[in-house]
């Protein structure tokens, strides 16, 4: 590491489809980003080297700041004379990323604990498999066996408790003899973190087979999780054996300054942070072209989740067939020309680089957005939960028979800050439309400040937090994030035309009636005291008709008003639905007329 | 698509085995040229259970070791019963070999019988090089039409022309017993009957412009979701070389095919959209190795012919006219490069670079 207080700062972000280089100065008014160069990712064939990628994008960062980073193919350091860095920092979802399997005793709790380590981690699980997970044991070892992890993590029994179980489990895994995906000849990973009483049967069955790594219980008692042992040994593990296998990675562990991050673990830090010093609870989503990342951070507690098959381009035609053709027509009015939305939305994920042309392709592209939103947020909210109600499980097989698991931590009137990330939602022609979209698949309730990422740098901020958090709040606020505004949506319902809730503002007053969206203008970086009434029927954080007074901040949309109610229902009747549609674009200028 | 090609393909096994051909070997698309046995599938049998016992006492009861030889329902362990009466026993759910017995779990693990597995040469060529107990890389010189989605896997036959014109749909009264085991090539698509037919009178493979996403649906029995194909078992393997829709396929791809009626013809309609992309293809061998290679244009040129891949002129081909070096506003707002072309109609239109792909240089 060069210097407590890099006057300049690299970071890359090594994606599934390209590379990203920020290059970060200190100025006077503080850390701001200066530029961001961009050159296709080449893990793959024919180049098969990350390092070509790196060096591309930072070529461009050159060129762009006029500024030399490299002098042939090494990173000068450090920063003098107009010339080199102080610092490089480096994050990598390439190659598809970490994809793990975990396996944990009961579904509902060890199992679910060892998916939110690996998921924490920044990794994607493929399967999650427990003893009662109903799929008999040659099923389990057949499915271990047809899936190629990258790395297993292993849990099961509270420290103490029996240990059958989860021995069992790991003989399944010795039986089916997993094969990693990055070759032939090197052994598995496999992480072991539950009841500390079954080491040593567990080692006797997996030491041989696998690269076996024991951390503490990640479940040591039903009502406490501990996932961080867990967590540090993927990332460690992820570097060590991932990475160092992958085209060019051990180069590129060698230039950087700090360990090298999976870009969700790093988004997730990020996220963590800005919760942290705002003092409020963030979500933070990523709709990237294959998956869709949900972070948040509910009471201090952060969770991550990544729908593997969710997402804008490769990943498409899978939004299409969890919605299902209807739930993404509803967000299109009927008198739109769209043509065959089938065909168009497997013809995009076939032609993932290809862009909306007309305005009917872009509003169905949009509305596909919307319903991957959704129901990655649905995913999110069943995994996020809290470990309350397990202090009723008396014996194992009371715990085996619980379908239910602890309440969804995610509480949308708690929400403070909701943070969007990228192409569909950063590049939107207009920032409405983005808005829009994060109202629509979130659903937010009472007050809710709404961001965009404005060029997707929050990986390269997330590893430099963990360095220099300073730099990094610094450029997030000014240079990464888009304030869109603050969404106020009261939660009730009533008919439509009702009153829902009267905002008064810089000495004027806003009626809003129910099913109605109104926006108040009110821009970037100003804020206004505001006094929100929801009539009786509708509760804002104060309960049903409880009035408060809010310091309100503007963005570029400015103040939402979202009087449709929660949760939301668009009308059934299709002319109704239609005309609402155009209604609320018309209130929010979502869309040329 | 390339007219002519040097192509290599390798064939590898899933597990190491045994290679069966020599490097310089000329092979047969349908020749094997590797093997292996894939282990059997386990089977578990919680016999402390059956038998009520504690686990630490499973080997006092068991008739069999680890590494012996079982059929199905053969006797793994008895309990002793009362006075010799009422014995509780636990025998083999599957013939095969018992893997491993826990003292911890009461567990018995039968492993079943290996499964051999083979793979072919897939096109007819030379082995120029054998990968050590894994396989071998077959080389051949042929024409090669890559498609842009498939389903079904590898599939061999003589080809045969079903359409008069690439924009002709492939109807299912054009399909009979003369088509069994062949590759057939339509035109822009074919209907959910004309794939059904094709199935019945046992037609290897299908080639076509496109497709509509509802025929496809129905077909494969499930709304297509992640884009990994391959090992659908349909009846045939289907290819498609532009996309959804009823899209004419480009006139040189099938002018490449037909040319070739009659030839053997390899397809494979494996494909994966991401993280390793895989596209379905056809390969059609030539006797004689050629001189002439293909050599593929880079970059957008004025004068390029184009195909057009987003609505509203999804599948029309175009001639580049200009390219316009700033950025340009277009009817969603979004200020992309543009390109300015000419339609087969007349029609001059302006579009986003990302929305064609080169045709013909």
């Amino acid at each position: 590491m060069t210097g407590d207080d890099p006057r300049v700062i690299l970071a890359t972000d090594c994606g599934s489809t390209t590379t990203k280089a920020i290059l970060i100065e200190r100025t006077q008014q503080g850390y701001r980003l200066r530029v961001r160069g961009e050159a296709p990712t080449t893990v793959e064939a024919p180049f098969e080297d990350v390092t070509r990628g790196v060096l591309n994008a930072i070529a461009e960062a050159e060129e762009l700041s006029q500024r030399q980073l490299l002098d042939g193919e090494n990173i000068l350091r450090p920063a003098r004379d107009g010339r080199g860095t102080d610092l490089y920092l480096s994050t990598s979802s390439a190659g598809g990323g970490l994809q793990m399997m975990v396996s944990g005793v009961v579904l509902t709790m060890t199992a679910e604990s060892a998916e939110r380590a690996a998921l924490g981690a920044g990794a994607i699980v493929m399967d999650v498999i427990a003893s009662n997970d109903r799929r008999l044991p040659h099923q389990k070892i057949k499915r271990i066996r047809q899936l190629r992890p990258d790395m297993i993590l292993l849990s099961g029994g509270i420290d103490g408790g029996t240990t059958s179980h989860v021995v069992e489990l790991a003989e399944i895994i010795a039986a089916a003899n997993p094969r990693p995906r990055l070759g032939q000849k090197f052994r598995l990973p496999v992480i072991y973190a539950g009841n500390t009483d079954a080491r040593e049967p567990i080692r006797e069955r997996l030491a041989d087979k696998t690269e076996l790594h024991i951390v503490e219980n990640l479940r040591p008692v039903l009502e406490r999780e501990n996932l961080q042992p867990a967590r540090r040994e993927i990332q460690n593990l992820f570097l060590e054996h991932v990475m160092a296998h992958a085209p060019g990675y051990a180069r590129l562990i060698a230039w950087t300054d700090a360990e090298i991050m999976p870009t969700p673990a790093a988004v997730g830090a990020l996220i963590q942070m800005v919760a942290e010093e705002q003092g409020m609870n963030v979500i933070g989503v990523d709709i990237g072209g294959a998956t869709t990342d949900v972070f948040s951070v509910f009471g201090g507690t952060f969770n991550r989740t990544v729908s593997a098959n969710l997402g804008m381009s490769y990943s498409i035609s899978n939004v299409l067939a969890e919605a299902g053709r209807d739930n993404i027509l509803r967000w299109v009015p009927a008198d739109l020309e769209v043509g065959k939305i089938g065909n168009h939305i497997r013809n995009k994920m076939i032609r993932p680089t290809s862009i909306p042309q007309t305005l009917g392709d872009l509003v169905v592209e949009q509305a596909v957005a919307r319903e991957a939103l959704r129901l990655s947020f649905v995913q999110h909210k069943s995994l996020a939960v809290g470990l309350s109600g397990v202090q009723q499980a008396r014996t194992i097989s009371d715990v085996f028979e619980q379908t239910l698991t602890g309440e969804t931590l995610v509480d949308m009137m708690a929400l403070g800050l909701l943070v969007g990330s990228g192409g569909v939602l950063s590049h939107a022609p207009r920032r409405q439309q983005a808005a829009l979209m994060l109202i629509d698949g979130f659903q937010p309730e009472g007050v809710t400040m709404l961001a965009v990422d404005s060029i997707f740098m929050m990986p390269q901020l997330g590893v430099l937090a963990a360095i220099h958090p300073q730099a990094a709040t610094e450029v997030f606020r000014r240079d990464c994030l888009v304030p869109l505004g603050t969404c106020l949506a009261p939660v009730g319902r009533d008919r439509p035309g009702a009153a829902c809730v009267r905002v008064e503002l810089r000495g004027q007053s806003f009626e809003v009636r129910c099913g109605e969206m109104r926006v108040i203008e009110l821009g970037p970086g100003e804020t206004a005291r505001a006094r929100l009434e929801p009539s009786r029927r509708f509760d804002l954080g104060q309960g049903r008709g409880g009035a408060l007074e809010r310091e309100l901040t503007g963005g570029v949309v400015g103040i939402i008003v979202d009087a449709r109610g929660r949760p939301l229902a668009l009308p059934t009747d299709e002319a109704q639905r239609t005309a609402s549609l155009r209604r609320w674009w018309r209130a929010l200028r979502a869309y040329p007329e | 698509m390339t007219e002519r090609a040097l192509l290599r393909r390798e064939r590898r096994l899933p597990l190491a085995g045994t290679v069966h051909v020599g490097q310089g070997e000329t092979v047969s698309a349908e020749q094997v040229v590797a093997s292996t046995q894939l282990p059997g599938d386990v089977q578990a049998l919680n016999v402390v259970q059956r038998l009520g016992l504690d686990p630490r006492e499973i080997r006092d009861y068991m008739l069999k070791s680890e590494g012996d030889p079982v059929e199905a329902d053969e006797l793994l362990a008895e309990s002793k019963g009362l006075f010799g009466l009422f014995k509780s026993a636990a025998r083999s759910p599957a013939r095969g070999t018992i893997e491993s017995v826990s003292d911890v779990t009461g567990q018995v693990l039968i492993r079943e019988p290996p499964q051999p597995v083979e793979i072919t040469a897939y096109v007819g060529g030379t082995v120029v090089e054998v990968l050590p107990d894994e396989g071998v890389v077959v080389e051949c010189t042929g024409a090669l039409v890559q498609g842009i989605l498939g389903v079904g896997g590898e599939a061999h036959g003589q080809l045969v022309v079903r359409v008069d014109a690439p924009g002709h749909p492939l109807l299912a009264a054009s399909l009979d017993e003369s088509c069994r085991g062949k590759v057939v090539l339509g035109g822009s698509h074919a209907e959910l009957e004309a794939l059904r037919r094709a199935v019945e009178v046992g037609v290897a493979a299908v080639v076509v412009g496109g497709i509509e996403d509802e025929v496809l649906e129905a077909f494969m029995g499930r709304s297509l979701g992640v884009a990994i194909t391959g090992e659908e078992q349909l009846g045939l393997t289907l290819v498609l070389t532009e996309g959804f829709g009823p899209v004419p396929m480009t006139q040189r791809t099938f002018d490449i095919l037909k040319a070739r009626q009659g030839e053997r013809a390899s397809v494979n309609g494996a494909t994966q959209i991401r993280a390793g992309v895989i596209r379905p293809e056809v390969i059609v061998v030539e006797e004689v190795r050629g001189a002439e290679f293909e050599v593929p244009a880079t970059g957008l040129v004025v004068g390029h012919t184009v195909r057009l891949i987003r609505q509203p002129y999804f599948g029309q081909l175009a001639k580049v006219t200009a390219l316009p070096e700033e950025l340009r506003e277009i009817e969603t707002e979004a200020k992309v490069r543009v390109l300015e072309a000419e339609l087969e109609t007349g029609e001059k239109v302006t579009l986003p670079r990302a929305n064609v792909e080169l045709i013909q240089a």
